[in-house]
């Protein structure tokens, strides 16, 4: 093999190159988004529950917003009856996010852990919070 | 191999049968989690068949009695001011004689009603141009009669706007936040690329509540049921001369006008 030395070498330094994100984060804790439900809406329920048992709203609640909008805006039909018996007015800015008012530490946490953009915020008012910060701000297409 | 016609009925018949019972097993085991009867309509909403609107223009006096109906919808829905007319949006709005009722304007007819500005709102007809241009179905008629507009499916490709011949449609050319003099939290905004328009508050009537218009109008916009004989637009039709904005082009129009008697005439 001829110039064998410097193919090697070329070889280890293109890994090092390539291998350089897995080795750089050893030992490193994937930190998990942990949305935060402390909101002084919450804090006064007597009981800490959403409409739907926490599995099924951490699972589905994009399902379940796509039901509550068609049923709301197409049906007319604005009041859900959760599997509990309970009913709720079917709407984001006044339901969801009366108890849930702490968007950009609730919606916000596990979105950007995820790289999804909902178009949500694009019409619905979040709830006031402190300063967005300017890229949120900013809806362009 | 030979097949008989009766092996292939048998064969046929099998098969049909045995391909429903799949789409059964397959319909119950990917049931959707949420069941539609998990909804229902407010209790204390106002319904009717047809949803209707009479304007008594004899009672809009001076220009507060206009600016009234017209602030409380641009307040309530999250209306930009954009400043100028080109971007402008408009849900309820006024106009000449003229332009609200072209072709019926005489050359020697009252000034008062010449130079009068007319209500104008979406006439919420009977047979909406808009709807049946609308590509992705984002608008839509009600049972109730109301042409709704499902922003979530809007894709701004204005054909409504070209085919609605009362002008009651408006485009967001712009990102409206910023033209929000206050935002009702209550209510959504619009985006940038999305039409809109009067929506006869459904939000409202969901709560039993009157149009916002109709509340602040102190009693000369009137709003029922048409289908109803006792309501109270079915009254006012029925003691008064109307007339509606266009109604050649039969759209069936469902805003009346009362434009007067003794005053204007």
């Amino acid at each position: 093999m001829y110039d064998g030395g410097k193919i090697l070498f070329g070889i280890l330094i293109f890994l090092a190159f390539v291998t350089f994100p897995f080795y750089n984060d050893i030992g490193k804790a994937n930190v998990k988004p942990e949305p935060k439900i402390d909101t002084p809406e919450i804090q006064k329920l007597p009981q800490k529950k959403c409409v739907e048992p926490k599995a099924f709203m951490k699972a589905e609640h994009m399902k379940l917003l796509n039901e509550w909008r068609d049923s709301a805006v197409r049906d007319g039909n604005r009041v859900y009856v959760a599997s509990d018996g309970k009913r709720y007015i079917i709407s984001l800015q006044n339901t969801c996010m009366r108890c849930h008012s702490n968007k950009k530490e609730f919606c916000d946490k596990c979105h950007n852990y995820a790289e999804v953009n909902p178009y949500c915020w694009d019409c619905h008012i979040a709830p006031k919070e402190a300063k967005i910060a300017p890229k949120e701000a900013k809806n362009e297409y | 191999m030979s097949i008989d016609r009766r092996e292939f009925l048998k064969i046929a018949g099998a098969s049909a049968i045995f391909a429903l019972g799949g789409m059964a097993i397959v319909n119950d085991i990917v049931k959707d989690n949420l069941e539609a009867s998990q909804f229902s309509p407010e209790p204390g909403a106002l319904t009717a068949r047809k949803w209707a609107m009479v304007i008594d223009m004899q009672k809009f006096k001076t220009e507060d009695d206009y600016k009234k109906v017209i602030n409380v919808c641009n307040s309530i829905h999250n209306i930009p001011d954009f400043g100028n007319p080109k971007d402008e949006i408009k849900w309820i709005w006024t106009d000449t004689f003229e332009h609200t009722f072209p072709g019926q304007q005489q050359e020697f007819m009252p000034e008062s009603l010449e130079r009068m500005p007319f209500v104008m709102l979406c006439n919420h007809c009977d047979n909406p141009p808009c709807v049946r241009v609308c590509p992705t179905k984002a608008t839509f008629k009600r049972k109730d009669g109301i042409v709704m507009q499902d922003m979530h499916r809007c894709i701004g490709c204005r054909f409504c706007m070209a085919a609605c011949p009362y002008g009651s449609r408006s485009f967001n050319w712009r990102d409206p936040r910023p033209f929000i003099k206050k935002e009702n939290p209550e209510y959504p905004t619009r985006t940038k690329g999305v039409v809109e328009k009067c929506t006869f508050c459904v939000e409202r009537l969901a709560k039993g509540l009157m149009p916002a218009c109709v509340e602040a109008s102190n009693g000369a916009m009137i709003f029922g049921d048409l289908t109803d004989p006792n309501s109270e637009v079915r009254k006012a039709l029925s003691s008064n001369y109307s007339i509606r904005r266009k109604p050649e082009l039969g759209t069936g129009p469902n805003i009346y006008y009362i434009i007067g008697g003794a005053d204007n005439a």
